[in-house]
């Protein structure tokens, strides 16, 4: 092994994608000397815009930007390093047989197009909103908190423990009951106690499903809808919309922001392992056999990542890694990246209608969405697949030549292993296809409009990206992986049993989503550590 | 439920808003294009100048385009009991072609909306209300007998107040319209057109309200503005309004409270006896939404309560902060309406104090900010506690009006 | 002649009459008005067919606590024991595996070690949660000493487990069967056999989170007797016969063919009961063992309660998914690869959790089971009574069945009986040829057959939005209601279904100390 030795950094960050890189980036504003090393020949990880054919910009992962903080964009002054967050207005759901459902803005054309399919629904959306408004409301402030061990009799704990108590208690008898149901519910029943129209409450289910290996049945995934919800609440006017110029925008801002505070990103830097010496991490070993030297390594790869490849297991108690190895990373969704000659027509959709700006949805049933999830359980894509496309190339001008157009386009469910043996060509070109042949049948002219697509299931999320299983949330949103269970009982606080190794990825505490809360969470574990700030 | 989806012109998603049918007329007579949305429809806020037109209300006649206000038609063998353990008052009492001022609450007695009930028959009301409430009446109708239709773009509505408005109806033709009590209601015929016409409104003067078919609607505006040209009627928009139903002591939902149905922080809510609307809270009456909280509320006394201030000063008192004493550091108090009565001529407003404050003749103090050519200026000034309304002229209950 | 009682109980199932019996012991006089014909509601006996007899619903005592039995000394009150300790047989087409015993026979050495392992934890976790289910949910935010010392004890406990069975419980707690028993375990029948415990009664393949709260909640249940899955002497109906007569010993007076038509209310009290015939029995205070729904909604009337409370009771769910099947035999079946002996064990029939899950998904879309798993017994192998000399009875309880079925629910009876036979056909070939009748209830009959809305076995779902303070929903979480003298004593009230007493002995200690 020909390893050289370079100077010993502050921190090293594996990853570059946004946790990674918000970490990084409080941590070189504290003064410290912070290199990111990433694989990939690429900064962003799932946040990226890509040029993969011709002058089409792909976010060809994470593809809008609803949970960024507004705290870390403000702190690391991301706008000054030139991310602009567009707001989009409006989005439908498109049912079988042409029927559809927008959300529209003004709330008088809102509830008169809910109204379309219930008045009585029309009136409920109001209940629904402040239900969801009050969980949010209290569940936004927890974000940006490291959650306490309730095991632990430490006085840090113990505080947290009593903050949250105190928190919960302040909402009054009634709520904390709403509180308990709603985080424990699945979103069907929840959306049974607001809606009667299937359209509606379908429409409202989708962002229960979105990546995760829950259907919206199954208790919890009420939960779920409200991570999506999180961003898009008072006070944030305009954090929910596309980066302009891509998701990649996001990573980029953030390592402008990092440099101009002397950390540096190095790519096509894969790690082979975390360097521990003595019970302490020392700093990281590169493919390449280079040694990276750190007194303090932050992984942004997923546990599973992080601890089954490239933490050697002498260093890891059995427990743990028993733990990690059940911490449950589920692929459930797979991507296309579709360059069009131009905008699509969508004969449901009424001309004129913003709908078509936002995200469309289809589906028409939680029947529908429920059989779509049975098929990813019996190990194959749903075969009337749950979609949500965007064409943000309608709103922002720089992802696409004037009259064409960039489709994003999630599909739930995919699953990371077929039942009938591994992802090959066909396979994922047959899976792009019912995609494909699911849009059509709701646009006439998309396919003769498609220059060029992208198929990305979960296997080849995992590959480019270095996703376990291409789980966009590095780990299902369920209660046994959330606050201090997630990752791992005990290690909820940014920590890892490797004194001096600690993890920034959505993994952690709150979860996955461009949202950035982990890695700024982590920095101040890290900085508290280090004795630089009280955490 | 549903209700199709054929799009009218223009569709929703360009034009939000529904125009009433006085829509043309309103537009027309608009002088400055000062429209505000109201519960899903366009409506005028100022025709000419709020000055004129609510002396107009105080001194002569006017209209106001009444239709937005959400209508539900209640009927059925279990309507009255229904209605009965919605709202706070005995709907028991309310005779067929009377009127009733009403709220209702959730199951912590805490103000929904407020609005009026009419009753067509023993098993027929009508409900009127500030917003929509579908949700929380159907929910409310479980287990009882009874339908409940919206039909607010089925009824156009006009509200004739001021103390020539009995006149002016007179003129228009409806005989006996002079006989009407207040709260009571009838139906009308005139030129071929049915009208059900209410002794009810929103100013606390002499007036009417008039409900009619969609399609007689500007007919019966013309016809309205013509006979009562000679006796001053003009239109009027919602700033007026509001001007007089302050001094009538009048609450406005979202203005004075907030339904707590919308309320996402905590508490926001008001229950009707800390409104001072214990007088619409009949205890003796059967079961009704929020009684058992009620009752322990009004056990335990109220920890605040809304109620009719008089500022030193001619400075409205818009958004004030009320402070027990002027060196005080907490506020016992905030102003929620405020107004110079030019009526009155009394510095009035509408506040919520804390206990003890809310007594009648306590002395508070208002913090009140002044935007005068671009700068701020603030004045602490001294107000007392006084009994609502603060204006309520003999004509508004005298029966028949005096013929002029 | 009509007298006024100081309680009223309604239906005369087992929670109703130990709550009745307590009342009575407490010196109240107590009157027990029950619509069938016979006590015993869920758990009554049925004769399906002639000479033979099986229980409605419950065909297994195994959550009875020991000292309840005592206390109200059963024994004396006639309840004699047919069989004890059955151990449990799954079996599939491929093989079966028998638990009984703390013995696992038929798996492998490292999956029956996974399997002590695991089975050691989750009885320690039971047993917390028996603390809890054996407990008045305390209120939330209230300024109450019980309520906040309540919450403290279980804080307490909680804590009790040791940091590391705490930080275990609060991860498995929330998570489904179906990961935690492949987490741990490799044997399908061992997993299936973990999924059964999970699924039996609930509304939840084993794939849905809080599967794991299903399962302790059982095995909490099942903490409290030493007697394991039991089978009284004439059927699960002795128990509630034993039961009836304990409380008429303590002085309670029970009448069956007695239907409540409403419960009456002056202002805001309870003050008694009209029956269907239209008699009026007073009473300072009523406690229904009947369900939520059908108390608030039918019994009593929505307009002496506020809509939000309303709200909450018409959002509880309670729509069953689970059937009852009945079967008449000619002569005892022979089960693939398993003797005789075995045949009074508990029999599960399924072959893997991915069996479970797919015979839940039919139930999704308003379907029923294509390939079914059941439970069954074979309660004449231990009481010959059951069954005309040399015939035998078998009872299954079968998952799943939509309550509302997108067929006629004559049509998805016949087809969920069909389907059953066919399932127990591939694991007791020829089996059919022994069938001289049968019957099916699927949840829509046992909804008319033992008056629960929604047929639902707990009377409503078991999970974490129906569990504890908010069970069956706020506002009577605490078998209180908002009618002074208006109390709950049913499964529908924490710690819910099973044949475990809880709900009707937790109501009665509520009910004596408010009274004090």
């Amino acid at each position: 092994m020909g390893s050289t030795r370079t100077k010993e950094h502050d921190v090293i960050v594996v990853g570059a994608g946004h946790n990674g890189l918000v970490a990084a980036c409080y941590l070189a504003r504290a003064g410290l000397d912070v290199l990111v090393v990433e694989r990939n020949d690429y900064i962003g990880g799932a946040a990226v815009s890509r040029n993969l054919f011709e002058d089409f910009t792909y976010s060809n992962c994470s593809y809008v930007c609803s949970l960024l903080r507004p705290e870390i964009m403000r702190t690391l002054e991301l706008p000054k390093h030139g991310l602009q967050i567009i707001p989009y207005d409006s989005g439908c759901t498109m049912m079988r047989g042409g029927g559809h459902l927008a959300l529209y803005d003004n709330h008088d054309a809102l509830r008169r197009e809910i109204a379309r399919h219930s008045s009585r629904d029309a009136e409920a959306y109001d209940r629904y909103s402040r239900d969801v408004m009050r969980q949010c409301k209290f569940i936004r402030p927890l974000l940006l908190r490291e959650p306490p061990d309730p095991t632990s009799f430490k006085p840090r704990d113990l505080n947290e423990l009593l903050y949250l108590g105190a928190r919960f208690n302040g909402m009054g008898e009634q709520r904390m009951y709403d509180t308990l149901r709603f985080w424990t519910m699945s979103a069907a029943d929840f959306l049974d106690e607001y809606f009667e129209s299937e359209i509606v409450k379908a429409h409202f289910a989708g962002s229960s499903i979105i990546g995760t290996a829950l259907g919206p049945r199954s208790p919890g995934s009420a939960y779920v809808l409200l991570h999506h919800y999180m961003g898009d609440i008072d006070e944030t006017v305009g954090a929910w919309g596309f980066a302009r110029g891509g998701m990649g925008s996001v990573t980029a801002a953030l390592t402008s922001s990092l440099r101009a505070s002397g950390g540096d990103v190095r790519v096509s830097a894969p790690v082979d392992h975390v360097l521990v010496q003595g019970s302490r991490a020392r700093g990281v070993v590169l493919e390449s056999g280079e040694e990276i030297r750190a007194r303090v390594v932050i992984s942004n790869m997923d546990v599973k990542r992080t601890f089954l490849n490239c933490v050697a297991p002498e260093h890891l108690p059995e427990d743990f890694l028993t733990a990690v190895r059940r911490f449950k990373i589920r692929g459930s969704s797979g991507k296309l990246n579709i360059a069009l000659d131009g905008l699509p027509s969508f004969p449901a959709i009424p001309a004129g209608s913003p709908a078509i700006r936002g995200d469309m949805h289809i589906t028409d049933t939680l029947e529908m969405m429920e059989r779509a999830y049975d098929d990813w359980k019996e190990g194959r894509w749903s075969r009337a697949p749950y979609v949500d496309m965007l064409m943000p190339s309608q709103i922002d001008p720089t992802m696409a030549a004037d009259g064409k157009h960039y489709m994003s386009v999630f599909v739930q469910y995919c699953p990371y292993e077929l039942a009938d043996g591994p992802w090959t060509d066909e396979k994922r070109q047959a899976f792009g296809n019912t995609v494909i042949d699911a849009i059509a049948e709701h646009s006439p002219d998309f396919k003769s409009l498609i220059r060029h697509a992208e198929i990305r299931t979960p296997w080849d999320i995992e590959r480019e990206v270095g996703l376990t299983e291409g789980n966009i949330f590095q780990g299902e949103l369920t209660m046994d992986q959330l606050l201090f269970n997630r990752p791992v009982p005990g290690y909820a606080q940014y920590r890892t049993p490797v004194k001096d190794l600690y993890m920034s990825g959505s993994s952690t505490h709150p979860g996955g989503g461009v949202m950035g809360a982990p890695g700024a969470n982590c920095a101040r574990r890290v900085l508290a550590d280090l004795g630089r700030v009280s955490a | 439920m549903t209700t199709g989806s054929d799009y009218p012109s223009p569709p929703h998603f360009r034009k939000p808003l529904l125009d009433t049918p006085f829509h043309d007329r309103a537009r027309a007579l608009s002088q400055n294009d000062q429209f505000v949305p109201w519960s899903g429809y366009t409506t005028v806020d100022v025709f000419t100048t709020v000055e004129q037109e609510y002396f107009a209300i105080r001194n002569a006649a006017t209209l106001y385009d009444l239709t937005p206000m959400v209508k539900y038609r209640v009927t059925g063998a279990d309507a009255e009991r229904f209605l009965n353990r919605l709202v706070t008052r005995d709907v028991r009492k309310l005779r067929v072609g009377r009127v009733s001022y009403v709220v209702w609450c959730n199951d912590d007695g805490h103000i929904i909306d407020d609005g009026t009930i009419f009753r067509f028959s023993p098993e027929d009301f009508r409900v009127c209300t500030a917003e929509r409430q579908l949700d929380w009446f159907l929910d409310s109708a479980i287990g009882f007998d009874v339908a409940i239709e919206e039909i607010t773009s089925q009824v156009a509505a006009l509200s004739l107040q001021g103390p020539t408005s009995a006149y002016v109806l007179k003129r228009f033709g409806l005989e006996g319209v002079e006989q009407l009590k207040p709260f009571e209601f009838r139906e009308f015929r005139s030129a071929g057109r049915d009208m059900m016409v209410s002794r009810t409104g929103f100013t606390g003067d002499l007036g009417y309200e008039l409900w009619m078919r969609p399609e007689h609607a500007l007919g019966i505006w013309d016809e309205l503005m013509a006979v009562g040209r000679t006796r001053g009627i003009r239109a009027i928009g919602s700033q007026a309004l509001n001007l007089a139903r302050i001094e009538a002591g009048f609450l406005m939902p979202n203005v004075d409270f907030v339904s707590a149905e919308h309320t996402i922080r905590m508490h926001r809510e008001r229950t009707p006896l800390e409104l001072g609307l214990g007088w619409l809270v009949d205890f003796d009456k059967p079961h009704f939404n929020g009684r058992r909280a009620l009752l322990r509320q009004k056990s335990a006394g109220l920890k605040r309560m809304l109620v009719g201030i008089d500022i030193d000063g001619n400075k409205p008192a818009h958004n004030a902060l009320l402070y027990a004493s002027p060196k005080d550091e907490q506020e016992c108090g905030f102003v929620t309406s405020a107004m110079w009565s030019p009526t009155c001529k009394r510095n009035i407003a509408l506040a919520i104090l804390d206990a003890p404050h809310f007594d009648a003749g306590r002395r508070v103090h208002a913090d009140i900010y002044l935007h005068r050519e671009l700068v701020w200026e603030r004045r602490m000034v001294a107000a007392t506690v006084v009994e609502r309304p603060f204006f309520a002229p003999d004509r508004r209950r005298m029966t028949p009006p005096a013929d002029r | 002649m009509s007298r006024a009682w100081d309680t009223i109980v309604i239906g005369a199932g087992h929670n109703g009459l130990i709550c009745a019996q307590q009342l009575a012991n407490a010196g109240h006089s107590v009157l027990v008005l029950e619509a069938g014909a016979t006590v015993g509601g869920f758990a009554a006996n049925r004769a399906f067919a002639p000479g033979f007899h099986a229980a409605v619903g419950a065909h297994l005592v195994h959550q009875f606590s020991d000292k309840l039995s005592r206390t109200l000394e059963l024994e004396r009150h006639g309840l004699r024991w047919a069989a004890r300790q059955l151990a449990t047989t799954v079996i599939s087409a491929d093989g079966q595996l028998r638990i009984g015993g703390g013995q696992v026979d038929g798996a492998n050495a490292k999956d029956v070690a996974a399997w002590r392992h695991l089975a050691a934890r989750l009885n320690r976790f039971s047993r917390f949660l028996a603390s809890i289910n054996a407990t008045c949910p305390p209120r939330l935010g209230t300024a109450s000493f019980e309520d906040r010392w309540s919450l403290l004890k279980m804080g307490l406990r909680l804590r009790l487990l040791g940091k590391r069975d705490m930080r275990e419980f609060l991860r498995v707690a929330g998570m489904n069967v179906y990961d935690l028993a492949t987490d741990e375990l490799a044997d399908p029948l061992l997993q299936a056999a973990l999924g059964m415990d999970a699924i039996l009664g609930s509304n939840f393949g084993p794939r849905a989170p809080g599967t794991v709260l299903t399962l302790l909640s059982r095995r909490a249940g099942e903490s409290v007797t030493r007697s394991g899955y039991s089978i009284p002497m004439g059927g699960v109906a002795s128990l509630s016969n034993a039961l009836a007569m304990a409380a008429q010993a303590a002085g309670v007076t029970v009448r069956t063919d007695a239907p409540v038509a409403g419960i009456v209310v002056d202002n805001d009290r309870v003050v008694g009961v009209d029956l269907i015939d239209g008699e009026r029995i007073s009473a300072t205070r009523v406690v229904s063992s009947v369900d939520p729904r059908q108390t608030f909604l039918s019994l009593l009337g929505t307009q002496y309660l506020d809509t939000g409370f309303v709200r909450r009771v018409d959002h509880f769910r309670q729509r069953g998914i689970t059937a009852k099947m009945h079967l008449a035999l000619d002569a005892l079946p022979s089960f693939n690869g398993i003797q005789s002996t075995q045949l009074g064990d508990r029999l599960l029939v399924a072959s893997s959790l991915d069996h479970i899950e797919r015979a839940f998904n039919a139930s999704k879309y308003g379907e029923v089971s294509a390939n079914p798993v059941m439970e069954i017994t074979i309660p004449s192998l231990h009481d010959a009574t059951l069954a005309p000399k040399g015939q035998h009875v078998l009872t299954a309880i079968v998952n799943y069945a939509a309550f509302e079925t997108r067929d006629s629910l004559g049509t998805a009876r016949d087809r969920l009986f069909s389907n059953a036979l066919s399932a127990l056909e591939a694991v007791a070939p020829g089996i059919s040829q022994r069938v001289v009748a049968g019957e099916m209830l699927l949840p829509a009959d046992l909804e008319r057959e033992c008056r629960i809305t929604g047929g639902h076995w707990h009377h409503g779902d078991l999970a974490f939005d129906q569990f504890m303070m908010v069970r069956p929903f706020p506002g009577a979480a605490q078998y209180d209601s908002p009618i002074q003298g208006l109390h709950l004593c049913g499964a529908g009230s924490h710690p819910g279904g099973g044949l475990t007493g809880l709900p009707g002995q937790l109501a009665a200690e509520r009910i004596q100390r408010s009274a004090s």
